[in-house]
């Protein structure tokens, strides 16, 4: 019986996600012996012509990783779509984003500008910048685009299963990979964590008062937080309430607050708007301008509540950024 | 202060579309009596009913735009006056944030607007109604399925191009 | 009752009612059916002139029945009028009844809007809308909550002792709440009341002694409403008993302490005479006051200010022992399931129109104090003597001070041309004095009074239309207090300066200056004029939006007393019926928490202003207890994961309604 094929592939990403596949630790033997790894760039040495000569659907799973925003990782997410029978979003930035999400709150433009000129360690007096098809030497290398929007996976290609987090936690790819191998699968786009908040597992939930207003609200650097209580109590912003279990509340144990990375619940459309929502109904004042002095405890909403969730949003971007179309390298 | 009904022009030419969310106790209630004192006023808003302002879930705002509202409308009951007790209060303590933030997102201030309109005032719904519709003719569409339409159009390519180098791919259907 | 199926087709009737021409006139009505039929799901997409008529509602029901049909939309008048006809119609036909949807195309379209295509194009949005909706909606449950039979009526003017006498004499148990130390209002200050000039003190005192010694009636006098809580059927008011400083049991009203009291004569205002008269410290408000209790003025008795007074009144009381000077404010909860608001009025301050000299000259009067002088147990003992101690020989009435007016109220106050002629009457009567009236219009609607009008006319008053410009001092005869009223005679055409001895204003009425406060109590609304808002002006004009609370008499807006009394009697009728009926019906849009989908972030206790919301200790997940659901949806809103669901406000309903009403129409 041949061994199932996996891939595994990254596209805007920190690296974490590999990571967290490594963090398996002995258990990543075990997932070796079951698994035949035909794609793998971060550890192993498969090149791109290996995956298009495979058969269409012959590979059993891709764990894809990263958000969309580049002509290649769109290509590759949809080579992979065409070759892998399920296709799997893996982490934050697959499911909705991620923190490479946040760029799309800023002009394509703005960011080359930023990191080819304008940046404080950038020598760059020719304000020279990446090219999309350059010749030299008879040769003809093509670089891939810039997109003006970051996409979670599901925006480019159709997607099976989702496994959330910042990275997702080996437990939970460890349960999922298991289903997988075992054909124990839930509906087809599923988020492969439990479909409740982390409040229900997170230690500190008894220490919460049921009658908990907020005067105010401060960030992590600027209070002493107390290991025990609840980090909402502590007039902490915790998104606890707004976001999916099933990391065990790590974040929480290193006595900082949840600041999102597992997504929303399936109920809920738009994570941000939701927490934006219960933080708000639960303030002590009333008077419109006391109530923006307690809101200025939150000066930046779409980077605290969108962290890793803005580019599968309801607004996805900055509305009033361009889309300018750089003529294509093909 | 009197505001003339805005000139709509129905040669095809673009007018703002305004969602207006409504508490049944006292801006239902007032929209019902401009009504029945057969006040005239733009027809560019369309009503949700909804029995409290503190229903609106910022979710429904959000929604509004991005099926192609270029202007949301809460009306509720003046403070100290809802008839639950404080649903406005906590509909105005979300709508100062959601309107940062929106503003932070490049949704222009004036188009979600909040304002408390008594079962008595049926003028006030007149005169809010046509300076809104007023105001965002000025700031114009806001156009958002055709913006992520624009914006998308840089995916298709690809797509396609993958596509023409490849044997027919069947796609297959994710159901939930 | 016929229920579909969660997988069942959905099937849906659609309705669009011409209302005659008050839709049709603007809506294309028969493009917007058109329109509808082309939407998934619509089966059946009819016009019709009347919905809400019997042959309107019939066509749905049969429609329910031939077709199939599992969901009803119509596209007619406000919901607030005719949802529930149509829930009915639709239950008649054997579905729930909250398979139905109601689009708003009259009040909020047809009536507001004046280009018929767009007018049009806004319909079919809205149509479209609730079709988008109304496959979403779940079959629901009237809820029923039981009403306690106790009553509260609010204030004991002569509207609320009527509403009380006819709710005590059902065997209702009554408590007659009222902020002044007697009962009786405005009606016990007047001396005769229009068109008959019957005695107001005799019509009122059997009813003041009826509530007085009514078994079912507690009368709380010199007691005001501080808080209303709990829910509709079960209202838990607190009541604020403020301190006589005279035990109302032990007090027999036999006024010896009044008699004995160290002030020899009496000294300060006496605010029933409107500070005519003068009262000592201790008092009974009027002769016919019920309660006949005597009550001390904390501002005024040596005793309460300083501590040290002889105490004669205590003497005087004897073995009654019924002046305790160490009473404290009291504080009684009632629990109530009904309540009736008749607080009535105040008259407007003639101060606010000094042009005509009330306050700055010494004989001008206002109305009511007038009452006071021609009534014989006033501080005139009925003569109508002035200030300066003369009888006056010629008398202005000046009509519409306060009322109709641009600069300070706007309303008509309805009585005041009644009881200006009766004035006229009363003072010619009293004192043969040539007697002119201004107006701008006379106006005496409602049985027997324009004959009422007429006899006043035939008996010499001068009526004179015209609008009084100023009054000011008789330069010719300044030390008698003579007045000159100027007016333009607008039938003569030409400008009178009559002197006078006496100028009588007739104000008008006016909402109480705390009705704001008052209102919130019960959570009612205020006209844009401050005037108690009613549910609806014609179809309701005593009940309030809040279920169980009712309003009578003049707090609801201005009106005489036979109108008061009506509305008082209509009042109470409909309270009883609520109490007879032993429950209300509630919308069921209440919320409840998805039990499994529930983090326990306890996010949604604090928001719910009914504390429905608890906390489960074993399960520590939120519950939400539907009895005390008044279904405003905060938590739903707030809830950050999602897991609160609101009957018939449901997000995934409301996605549909926005999506419905943005998508494109022009076909």
């Amino acid at each position: 019986m041949p061994k199932p094929k996996v891939a595994f592939y990254w596209c805007a990403s920190c690296g974490g996600c590999e990571e967290t596949v490594v963090d398996l630790a002995e258990d990543i033997l075990g997932v070796i012996e079951k698994v035949d790894i035909v794609l793998w760039p971060v550890a192993m040495d498969f090149k791109y012509k290996d995956v298009e000569a495979l058969p269409d659907k012959s590979i059993f799973a891709t764990l894809l990783n990263g958000a969309i925003r580049s002509s290649e990782q769109e290509h590759m997410a949809h080579l992979l779509r065409r070759k892998s029978r399920y296709l799997i979003a893996y982490g934050s930035c697959a499911c909705t984003g991620g923190i490479p999400g946040l760029a799309n709150q800023f002009e394509r433009e703005e960011i080359l500008r930023f990191n080819y000129e304008d940046a404080p360690t950038v020598v760059n007096e020719a304000k020279t910048r990446p090219q999309l098809v350059f010749e030299e030497a008879g040769r003809t290398p093509h670089l891939p685009e810039l997109h003006n929007v970051v996409r979670s996976l599901d925006q480019v290609e159709q997607v099976d299963y989702y496994i959330p987090g910042c990275p997702p936690t080996p437990k939970i790819t460890k349960a999922a990979v298991a289903a997988l191998l075992d054909g124990r699968l839930p509906p087809k786009g599923t988020v492969l964590s439990p479909d409740v908040a982390l409040c229900e597992e997170c230690p500190r939930r008894d220490s919460k008062p049921s009658d908990l207003s907020f005067a105010g609200f401060k960030r992590t650097h600027q209070a002493l937080i107390d290991p025990n209580l609840c980090l909402l109590a502590q007039g902490i912003v915790c998104m606890g309430p707004a976001t999916r279990q099933g990391c065990g509340a790590q974040c929480i144990s290193g006595n900082m607050p949840c600041t999102g990375c597992f997504g929303g619940t399936d109920r809920v459309k738009d994570q941000g708007a939701k927490i934006l929502s219960s933080l708000c109904a639960n303030l002590t004042v009333k008077d419109e301008d006391a109530i923006d002095t307690v809101l200025e405890g939150i000066p930046d909403p779409v980077g605290t509540f969108y962290r890793y969730g803005l580019a599968a949003s309801m607004l996805r971007r900055k509305v009033n950024l361009s889309a300018d179309q750089v003529p294509s390298a093909k | 202060m009197e505001y003339e009904t805005p000139a709509t022009p129905t040669n095809g030419a673009w007018s703002p579309r305004i969602i207006a969310f409504f508490c049944n106790w006292c801006t239902y209630t007032a929209a019902d009596l401009a009504g029945v004192s057969r006040m005239k006023y733009a027809s560019n808003t369309r009503t949700i009913r909804l029995m409290c302002s503190g229903r609106v879930d910022p979710q429904f705002i959000l929604e509004a735009f991005v099926k192609g509202a270029d202007g949301v409308l809460i009306g509720g009951c003046h403070p100290n006056d809802c008839h639950y007790v404080e649903g406005n209060y906590k509909m105005l303590r979300r709508f100062r944030l959601l309107r940062r933030m929106l503003s932070d997102m490049g949704i222009a201030e004036q188009r979600v607007r909040l304002e408390w309109i008594s079962a008595a005032e049926g003028e006030k719904v007149k005169n809010v109604i046509n300076d809104m519709v007023q105001k965002i003719q000025v700031l114009g569409p806001l156009s958002l399925p055709e913006k992520f339409a624009e914006w998308d159009r840089e995916v298709t390519r690809a797509e396609q191009s993958v596509a023409q180098s490849q044997p027919p791919f069947e796609k297959e259907v994710a159901h939930a | 009752m016929y229920t579909p199926k969660k997988n069942e087709p959905v099937r849906i009737g659609f309705y669009i009612c011409h209302c005659g021409t008050n839709i049709a006139g603007m809506v294309d009505v028969r493009a917007v059916a058109k329109y509808v039929a082309t939407l998934p799901n619509v089966v059946v997409s009819r016009d019709y002139k009347y919905m809400c008529s019997d042959p309107g509602q019939e066509m749905i029901v049969q429609d329910i029945i031939e077709n199939r049909l599992n969901r009803i939309v119509v596209a007619a008048c406000s919901p607030l009028l005719h949802e529930h006809t149509f829930r009915e119609a639709t239950r008649r036909g054997g579905l729930n009844p909250f398979f139905f949807q109601m689009v708003n195309i009259r009040e909020h379209d047809a009536w507001v809007h004046t280009d018929r295509q767009l007018a049009t194009r806004k319909a079919m949005a809205l149509a479209r809308a609730a079709i988008q909706r109304v496959p979403l909606h779940k079959p629901l449950e009237i809820k029923k909550v039981a009403i306690n039979p106790n009553v509260l009526v609010v204030g004991g003017g002569i509207a609320g002792i009527h509403a009380a006498l006819v709710l005590a004499n059902a065997g209702k148990q009554v408590y007659l709440v009222e902020r002044d130390p007697t009962i009786g209002g405005h009606m016990a200050k007047f001396d005769k009341t229009f068109p008959t000039l019957d005695c107001a003190m005799c019509v009122l005192s059997p009813k003041m002694a009826a509530v007085g010694s009514h078994p079912n009636i507690t009368l709380w006098s010199y007691s005001e409403v501080s808080k209303v809580d709990g829910f509709v059927g079960n209202y838990k008011v607190t009541v604020r008993r403020k301190p006589r400083y005279v035990l109302e049991d032990l007090c027999t009203g036999c006024q010896e302490c009044v008699e004995a009291c160290i002030y020899k004569e009496p000294k300060f205002r006496d605010e029933f005479n409107l500070g005519l008269g003068k009262r000592k410290p201790v008092f009974l408000p009027f002769p016919q006051a019920i309660p006949p209790i005597a009550l001390i003025d904390p501002d005024t008795c040596i005793e309460l200010k300083t501590g040290k007074c002889k105490k004669t009144c205590v003497e005087a009381c004897g073995d009654r022992k019924a002046i305790d000077f160490k009473q404290k404010e009291e504080l009684r909860e009632i629990t109530v399931g009904t309540i009736i608001v008749a607080t009535g009025f105040q008259i407007f301050d003639a101060k606010r129109t000094p042009y005509y000299g009330y306050g700055i000259y010494p004989n001008v009067y206002n109305a009511l104090e007038v009452e006071r002088l021609i009534n014989a147990s006033g501080p005139t003992g009925g003569e109508i003597i002035l200030r300066n101690g003369q009888v006056p020989k010629k008398v202005a009435i000046i009509h519409c001070v306060g009322s109709r007016d641009e600069n300070t109220n706007r309303w008509c106050s309805r009585v005041c041309c009644l009881y200006s002629l009766k004035l006229a009457h009363l003072i010619q009567e009293h004192t043969q004095a040539e007697i002119f009236n201004f107006y701008i219009d006379i106006r005496t609607p409602g049985k027997s009074m324009e004959e009422f009008y007429c006899r006043i006319a035939e008996e010499g008053v001068n009526l004179i239309r015209g609008r009084v410009a100023d009054v000011y001092p008789d330069p010719s005869d300044g030390a008698t207090g003579r007045l000159i009223v100027q007016a333009e005679d607008t039938m003569l055409d030409c400008i009178m300066k009559v002197p006078v001895d006496m100028v009588v204003l007739s104000v008008g009425l006016e909402p109480h200056p705390d009705s704001e406060k008052v209102r919130r109590l019960f959570n009612m609304s205020c006209s844009s004029e401050g005037w108690f808002l009613e549910r609806h002006p014609k179809l309701a004009p005593v009940s309030t939006f809040t279920d169980g609370i009712f309003l009578a008499g003049c707090c609801q807006g201005p009106k005489d007393i036979p109108d008061s009394v009506a509305q008082a009697g209509a009042a109470a009728a409909e309270a009883f019926s609520l109490i007879d009926k032993g429950h209300i019906e509630q919308e069921p849009n209440t919320a409840y928490v998805v039990e499994a989908e529930c983090s326990g972030c306890k996010s949604c206790i604090p928001l719910c202003p009914y504390t429905a919301i608890s906390l489960l200790p074993d399960k520590k997940k939120a519950y939400i207890n539907e009895a005390l659901c008044k279904g405003c949806g905060t938590c739903v809103a707030a809830c950050p994961s999602g897991s609160i669901v609101q009957n018939l406000f449901e997000d995934a309903e409301i996605f549909n309604e926005i999506d419905g009403l943005l998508a494109p129409t022009s076909t």
